[in-house]
């Protein structure tokens, strides 16, 4: 089945490139006051520093994938190819945080726990849930048929973030090396701030990384109807 | 934004359903067959209860470090604790040095084999740490911490 021309009228960036300056320049700021704020962890020590960055990576990656989520169910609701789009863009930014994630995971594992990796149960969730996105991404890049990538997309996008709350709740149901979640009673008043900043810090950096991406594919879609439009207008 | 409708969009609650269902029953054959058996770790008290099916086969054993059981010879590089869940202990026997947060009190994850001996030998340590972040109480340094447990209980 062939994807209908539509009327395209991509979106504008507006005000959007400042958004992004003030997420940077927010991101920054929030960095800095967590690492002079914050003494060496009882423990850890200056470890500790692994929690500015790491757990906030893991959170922006569980609400990114909720917006895959979303506009996953909302375009196999509607068949609106926008939607399909802010998908894929929230696939992308979210896959890049999920890394973020694994990556600043094994960077503390080692001195902390004495190894980079343990196949428990919320690395191993955490890996299936980052394979899955880039199984994602790379379906997208074979499929050329629109309609065709972007349902199938929507279905692979939907059972990826399924796996988000397995994910959270994975330390919780089996026994994990990996530490359940802290809460503002495990972690000293002095930590709290640095980490709720960079949370908001990476949720804006997220946004606007996932509006600018958006923009890009719709552009991109509106150059492949206008070609198509053309085509059709010689023959 | 105009829209056209594709003519099957009556038909996309259906396919929504259809595939919420399958995804469903994916993610239960994946994860719910898993139910407790995921264990990354036995305790003291599981490991002791297998009895002589415990002996000799590659298991991992958690807990905490028991107060005043470590004992670090810098000669041989020879480490040895006691793990405890607060029920039962196991004496663990570990070589070269424990990654950097080991100590007293501590969570540990030890990988080798229970030996018939009740000495359990550890080829890889692990410290589990908790989900706590603490500020150091006034006059404690973390890292002395460390450094004491290391050099000071040596021969």
């Amino acid at each position: 089945m062939t994807s209908q021309p539509v009327a395209w009228n991509p979106p504008r960036q507006g005000r959007w490139p400042w958004f992004g300056m003030f997420a940077f320049m927010f991101l920054i700021g929030s960095q800095i006051t967590a690492l002079v704020t914050s003494p060496p962890d009882r423990d850890m020590g200056d470890l500790e520093k692994i929690l500015y960055v790491h757990v906030p990576s893991a959170w922006i990656m569980s609400v990114t994938f909720a917006i895959v989520m979303f506009y996953s169910l909302r375009y196999l609701w509607k068949g609106r190819e926008t939607d399909d789009l802010a998908a894929a863009a929230a696939a992308e930014v979210g896959t890049l945080f999920n890394g973020l994630t694994l990556l600043l995971g094994m960077l503390w594992g080692k001195p902390a726990w004495g190894v980079w990796w343990a196949w428990d149960a919320r690395l191993t969730s955490t890996l299936v849930l980052f394979l899955i996105f880039v199984g994602y991404l790379s379906l997208r890049s074979f499929v050329d048929e629109p309609e065709r990538r972007a349902q199938w997309s929507a279905a692979v996008g939907v059972l990826g973030a399924i796996n988000v709350p397995i994910v959270y709740m994975s330390v919780r149901w089996w026994r994990t090396l990996h530490q359940v979640q802290s809460t503002p009673n495990t972690v000293d008043g002095i930590y709290v701030l640095g980490l709720r900043l960079n949370a908001f810090a990476f949720l804006f950096v997220m946004i606007y990384l996932v509006r600018r991406r958006y923009e890009a594919m719709c552009l991109d879609r509106a150059a492949d109807h206008a070609e198509q439009a053309a085509a059709l207008g010689e023959k | 934004m105009t829209e056209t409708k594709s003519p099957k969009s009556k038909r996309r609650p259906w396919v929504i359903g259809g595939v919420v269902v399958v995804l469903g029953v994916f993610v239960y054959l994946l994860y719910g067959g898993l139910d407790k058996n995921v264990v990354f770790f036995l305790t003291p008290q599981e490991l002791l209860a297998k009895g002589t099916a415990g002996y000799d086969v590659p298991v991992r054993l958690g807990g905490q470090v028991k107060a005043g059981t470590v004992k670090w010879d810098d000669k041989t590089l020879r480490l040895t604790f006691q793990v405890t869940d607060g029920k039962s202990e196991v004496a663990v026997q570990s070589s070269g040095a424990p990654p950097q947060m080991f100590r007293d009190g501590m969570g540990v994850v030890v990988e080798g084999r229970f030996g018939r001996d009740h000495v359990f030998n550890s080829t890889g340590l692990m410290v589990k740490h908790s989900n706590e972040y603490r500020a150091p109480k006034a006059g404690e340094k973390p890292q002395e911490m460390y450094k004491t447990l290391i050099k000071g209980s040596g021969s």
